[in-house]
């Protein structure tokens, strides 16, 4: 936690190394694919699939997908394990190559690159990894330094930068140490650093946080939005873990079967999960009844006293809010909140509140209550009724 | 009682055969570890999913380094006589001896060297190439430094392995503590100088052994 800290305080937006960046690039190929206006990190996928040879046969690990990530963006794509996650975020950069479709990064199909541009493309492409990846044989310094050395920086720029990266990500102390002397969390903040040293446009982070505890995890996707703020880098993300999306992503992608399941703003996915996909992976995150009062829930009400169970349901959107004494009042009967969760996301509230009404008679016009002036929620659901006590 | 009276040959024979001894093993090590280390780096790239992947050239190139392997060190030295005419000039000595011992050794250490190679973690490799590194770069910042303990420890083995072959060199006159082991110790019946030979060869490798064990324990420990 100390580190995340120190990473937002020095965060002072650094300067991009665009003289460095640039004379490097035109090093390994003049001109270069992107000729002209400096390039921003726009990525988008046409018809992209990926079939693999295996003993059993071929597998389609991704199809049909076609996608445009916005330029300073945070993208999303969350899937179970081998719903072909990895496989499309190692397109962007070719260490995977598609069998069809195509993959252009601020215009350019980069399947047409040669060898010489497919570094340079690389070194726009910043990739951080879940087991780190770091050099052990190389001082924290030395792994920062490498995407440099390699571009041919000349040493005395080389030293500043990755000073520069050092305190960007909080480790200015740590500069000769080896990676094995490092945390988890310490380990993914070198990665990072690596690869933002050639200051990329894009950022691919596989399963960056998965390694890690949740408190950890927290301070990682702090500064990756940070960085994302500050030095305005496209961020593609993959995971399997839906809280990670929800603390940063701007647009999410479900995939499911290497297909698209669901894409959107991820309040707009969040609030209403339409895929089967999405819906198994965000349950861990939703609160349904509490099992002593499901047991005791029944279809037809009971001949004694009392109370019917209702779910609203905010899905975002139509700025509908929770709004307590308007429920009450609509509902018009005893009305007792038993359990909730609602959140916000990107500015939109979702999540449900489970209420028990009392004292009604008849049924209220759900029509009314979840639609146009009068709407309290965006849906209401009759769980059932429970004996009152 | 002085040092030389006890002795059954002169000290300066000792003296000589260690200094020649160390002379065909630093050698012929020295030539191992420069011609054995971009041998393993050809397999390793040359391998089914390396970054030249080349099926021909690496079945070439590992038949030819089994052939060597399978040859006993006695026979190679032999074998290679025109060679090494060829190459020292000579076919009797320290020199005629050294271009085999070499030519044993290197594929030996080639061998330990691709093993520590094919050890270092794939993951490595393609964030070397994520992060836009040409593939000497991978070869030279990835592949050699984190293989680097494995590389030291099969020199440490390598260099024991030559100690132990350089004792056959007294078959082409090349001298050295082995054939004097064999010549008075062994044909003359001199115990003492056996004894004192088989003393010398294994403070020698101790101290070789235990020299490659800390660098490579040092290596680790970073």
């Amino acid at each position: 936690m100390e580190l995340s800290i120190t990473a937002r305080q020095s965060l002072t937006a650094p300067s991009r190394p665009e003289a460095e960046h640039d004379a490097a690039a035109q090093a390994s190929a003049p001109g270069g694919p992107w000729p002209g206006s400096r390039p921003k990190g726009r990525v988008a996928l046409r018809q992209v699939g990926k079939t693999y040879l295996s003993s059993a046969g071929p597998v389609q690990a991704l199809q049909d997908i076609e996608l445009e990530i916005a330029p300073g963006s945070i993208f999303g794509i969350i899937g179970r394990s081998g719903a072909g996650k990895s496989s499309l975020l190692r397109t962007i950069n070719r260490l995977e190559t598609p069998t069809s479709g195509r993959i252009e990064v601020d215009g350019v199909d980069i399947a047409t690159l040669d060898d010489a541009q497919l570094v340079q493309l690389r070194r726009r492409i910043g990739m951080i990894f879940q087991h780190f990846n770091l050099l052990s044989a190389k001082t924290v310094f030395d792994n920062i330094a490498l995407p440099l050395r390699v571009a041919g920086v000349p040493r005395q720029q080389l030293e500043g930068r990755v000073r520069e990266l050092l305190a960007l990500v909080g480790l200015e102390d740590k500069a000769d140490t080896y990676p094995r002397r490092l945390s988890g969390g310490q380990k993914q903040r070198v990665g990072i650093a690596r690869a933002l040293a050639s200051g990329p446009e894009i950022l691919l982070c596989d399963e960056a946080t998965s390694a890690l505890d949740p408190e950890t995890t927290h301070a990682i996707l702090q500064l990756l939005r940070d960085i994302n703020r500050k030095l305005g880098i496209t961020v593609i993300l993959i995971t399997h873990e839906m809280s990670v999306i929800r603390e940063i992503a701007d647009q999410v992608l479900v995939l499911e079967q290497g297909r698209i399941a669901e894409l959107g703003p991820v309040w707009q996915v969040f609030g209403n999960p339409a895929h089967p996909a999405t819906q198994a992976l965000l349950a861990p995150l939703q609160q349904g009844l509490p099992p002593e009062l499901l047991d005791q829930l029944q279809t037809v009400p009971p001949s004694g006293l009392h109370e019917r169970i209702l779910q609203l349901q905010y899905r975002g959107g139509d700025g509908l809010e929770p709004d307590l004494l308007r429920v009450a009042q609509a509902l018009g009967g005893k009305t007792r909140l038993l359990q909730a969760s609602v959140e916000r996301i990107q500015g939109h509230t979702h999540g449900q509140l489970y209420i028990a009404l009392a004292d009604v008679t008849g049924s209220p016009d759900w029509q009314a209550l979840t639609q146009g002036p009068t709407a309290i929620a965006h849906h209401i659901k009759e769980l059932g009724y429970v004996t009152r006590t | 009682m002085s040092l030389e009276l006890s002795l059954s040959i002169p000290i300066e024979r000792y003296g000589n055969a260690l200094v020649d001894t160390l002379q065909m093993v630093g050698i012929s090590g020295a030539l191992a570890l420069v011609a054995g280390i971009p041998l393993a780096v050809l397999l390793i790239v040359t391998a089914p999913g390396g970054f030249l992947a080349s099926p021909r050239v690496h079945r070439v190139l590992g038949s030819i380094i089994n052939g060597f392997r399978a040859t006993p060190f006695i026979v190679l030295l032999v074998a290679l006589i025109p060679l090494t005419r060829l190459v020292a000039g000579t076919t009797i000595g320290v020199w005629a001896a050294i271009v085999p011992l070499a030519i044993s050794a290197t594929p030996f250490f080639a061998r330990i060297v691709e093993v520590s190679l094919r050890e270092v973690d794939p993951g490595l490799v393609e964030a070397a190439q994520a992060l836009g590194c040409k593939k000497w770069d991978i070869v030279r910042h990835v592949y050699l430094p984190e293989a680097l303990p494995g590389i030291v420890g099969g020199f440490t083995i390598t260099l024991v392995a030559l100690i132990s072959s350089s004792a056959m060199a007294g078959a082409v006159g090349a001298g050295g503590l082995g054939d004097l082991a064999i010549r008075y110790g062994y044909q003359r019946f001199d115990t003492q100088v056996m004894v004192i030979v088989i003393a010398v060869l294994i403070l020698l490798v101790s101290v070789v052994q235990r020299i490659g064990d800390g660098y490579v324990r040092w290596l680790r420990q970073r």
